[in-house]
């Protein structure tokens, strides 16, 4: 059993990471609440003063703000759509007895393992550009005129780019979710003569309904915060800026730091309300 | 009872997994093969799939021309020494929380994870400024600071539920025979624990090599990695298609290769335990 001793021990030996993490998330936090209400302009005079709720203000009045909330949730929400409605149909798939599943299993994942700027830029020039791009090819095969899939089409393309990258995740998950359903049950519901349909409906949705909340939460999180893919795809432009994309330009393109500061808080409200029910899902599990 | 497959249906579930996996796959599959044509081919119309004069210019066009190696360097030091840094931080703490649990031992964990939640845009200007001041813009050791924070939670949390894999009784045992702190983490537990470290290490330094937002933000020529590389190619001048190929399969060749090897801790790692 836990001695006194050990226990200061353990306290001491946690220290370290508690502290390290304490100051990483309180000091910027802190930097980023003061910066808020001020005007702080560091290329145009520095810290002009107190700006009150003025930021707050100006943020959600500015005329890119509720675009950059409507492209934020056309990405998120297509990209969700997309990686777990074919993540189900893929991991179910995945899970039947098939020949070279390990083999498979590799390719489906592989794309999680590759960097967001590469991802980008492979999609933008070799697939989505519209004189080279592999579609472009194809539209012209078919006799259709290419589209300038970047410049018309942003927030597609930027949802084919993510939905790629965040498609073997959703499918990783779904399918150890899935090898964790007793067989029997579906067997008994196989000779009972349930059409697989309503074994799918039935059985397997509720069962799967756990690990989708969780893809949603966890990639819901990941997907508010993109960055490099419209970084190296469209810039910002077109009318793909996304939230965290107009944050950014405000803080470091335009140096309008009191601005950018209250965007950052309204996003980190934003993510933390996701963040609860994450947390909700994940301290249960603990208990268990 | 395993249930019986018909030979006819074990068919077409292969042809159609293989199809859609090969569908998945071709990005990368048509990156690697671009990166072996001229950058005639590369544009070629109908496109060349396999028949095409094979060259290995590019790769040594990339080095001479934008200097892959110290981008490469740059991103094994950051990746690398991120994770044993983050590493040698959280075995300790993991440790502790495993096998002497306290009242907040829960509190606390679930508040590491609740930081690896904040958006990162929400504090980048002042990591920005600190940087400034500091002097750490654009230097390795500054991402290695940063990559290792952001990734502590998910270091933590993965040792810790490897470490509660491991019977406390072995433990007692070891303290029965005499053994102190220091040589029970030593030999007794660190022998049992190293797959699941080495998971760790492996499924982090994926996380900080792909990391792609502070490594675009903080670093210029100096200090950039492969992600900051690979972005250089968004200003392209004339034909670019097979450089860039020949750029990206170098930047995800190693990391792929490694990825493969760590598909079952990814579940664990960015989940945190909520799916089993």
């Amino acid at each position: 059993m836990a001695t006194k001793a050990s226990r200061s021990a353990a306290r001491l030996m946690m220290a370290p990471a508690v502290i390290l993490l304490l100051g990483w998330m309180l000091v910027p936090l802190i930097m980023t609440l003061w910066f808020s209400f001020r005007n702080y302009l560091p290329l145009r005079g520095g810290d002009l003063g107190f700006a009150g709720f003025d930021n707050y203000v100006r943020f959600v009045t500015s005329s890119s703000f509720w675009p950059a909330i409507v492209a934020t949730l056309i990405i998120v929400v297509g990209a969700l759509l997309i990686t777990v409605i074919f993540g189900v149909l893929l991991a179910l798939l995945l899970d039947q007895p098939m020949w070279g599943q390990g083999i498979v299993r590799i390719l489906v994942i592989a794309p999680f393992f590759v960097m967001p700027t590469v991802s980008g830029l492979v999609w933008k020039n070799m697939f989505l550009d519209s004189v080279n791009g592999l579609f472009a090819h194809i539209w012209k095969f078919f006799g259709a005129t290419p589209v300038e899939w970047i410049i018309h089409e942003p927030l597609l393309s930027i949802i084919v780019i993510v939905s790629w990258q965040w498609l073997p995740f959703a499918t990783l998950i779904l399918l150890t979710a899935i090898q964790s359903l007793d067989s029997e049950q579906l067997e008994a519901a196989e000779m009972d003569g349930a059409p697989a349909l309503k074994r799918f409906w039935f059985i397997i949705i509720p069962h799967l309904s756990r690990a989708i909340t969780v893809v949603i939460l966890i990639e819901t999180i990941f997907l508010l915060s993109i960055f490099a893919e419209i970084f190296v795809t469209t810039a910002g432009a077109f009318g793909s800026k996304t939230l965290t994309y107009l944050i950014f330009q405000r803080v470091l393109e335009s140096q309008n730091v009191g601005l950018g500061s209250a965007g950052g808080v309204y996003a980190i409200i934003l993510a933390n309300i996701v963040a609860i029910f994450l947390m909700r899902i994940i301290g249960k599990n603990l208990d268990a | 009872m395993a249930r019986a497959v018909t030979r006819r249906r074990k068919t077409i579930n292969t042809a159609l997994a293989w199809g859609i996996g090969l569908l998945i796959f071709f990005p990368i599959l048509w990156t690697i093969l671009t990166s072996f044509k001229t950058e005639g081919d590369a544009i070629a119309y109908p496109p060349k799939f396999l028949f095409f004069d094979w060259t290995l210019e590019n790769y040594a066009i990339v080095q001479e021309r934008s200097d892959y190696m110290r981008y490469l360097w740059n991103s094994v030091i950051i990746a690398g020494g991120s994770t044993l840094l983050g590493i040698l931080v959280a075995i300790p703490a993991a440790w502790s929380m495993a096998f002497v649990p306290s009242k907040r031992t829960k509190d606390i964990l679930m508040w590491m994870l609740s930081t690896k939640m904040l958006p990162a845009v929400g504090v980048l200007y002042p990591i920005y400024l600190m940087f400034i001041q500091l002097g750490l813009l654009d230097t390795r050791i500054g991402l290695v600071i940063v990559l290792m924070l952001i990734n502590l939670p998910i270091i933590v949390w993965m040792l810790y539920t490897y470490f509660k894999e491991i019977p406390g009784e072995i433990l007692e045992a070891a303290r029965m025979d005499g053994a102190t702190l220091k040589s029970e983490i030593l030999y007794v537990l660190t022998p049992m624990a190293i797959p699941g470290i080495a998971s760790t290490i492996l499924l982090n330094i994926i996380l900080a090599w792909n990391e792609a937002f502070w490594t675009l933000n903080l670093t210029a020529a100096k200090a950039g990695p492969l992600t900051a590389f690979i972005a250089s190619y968004s200003s392209p001048e004339g034909l670019f298609y097979a450089k860039l190929s020949a750029a990206s399969t170098m930047a995800i060749a190693p990391i792929l290769i490694m990825g493969w090897f760590s598909q079952k801790q990814l579940v664990r790692g960015l989940t945190f335990g909520a799916v089993k």
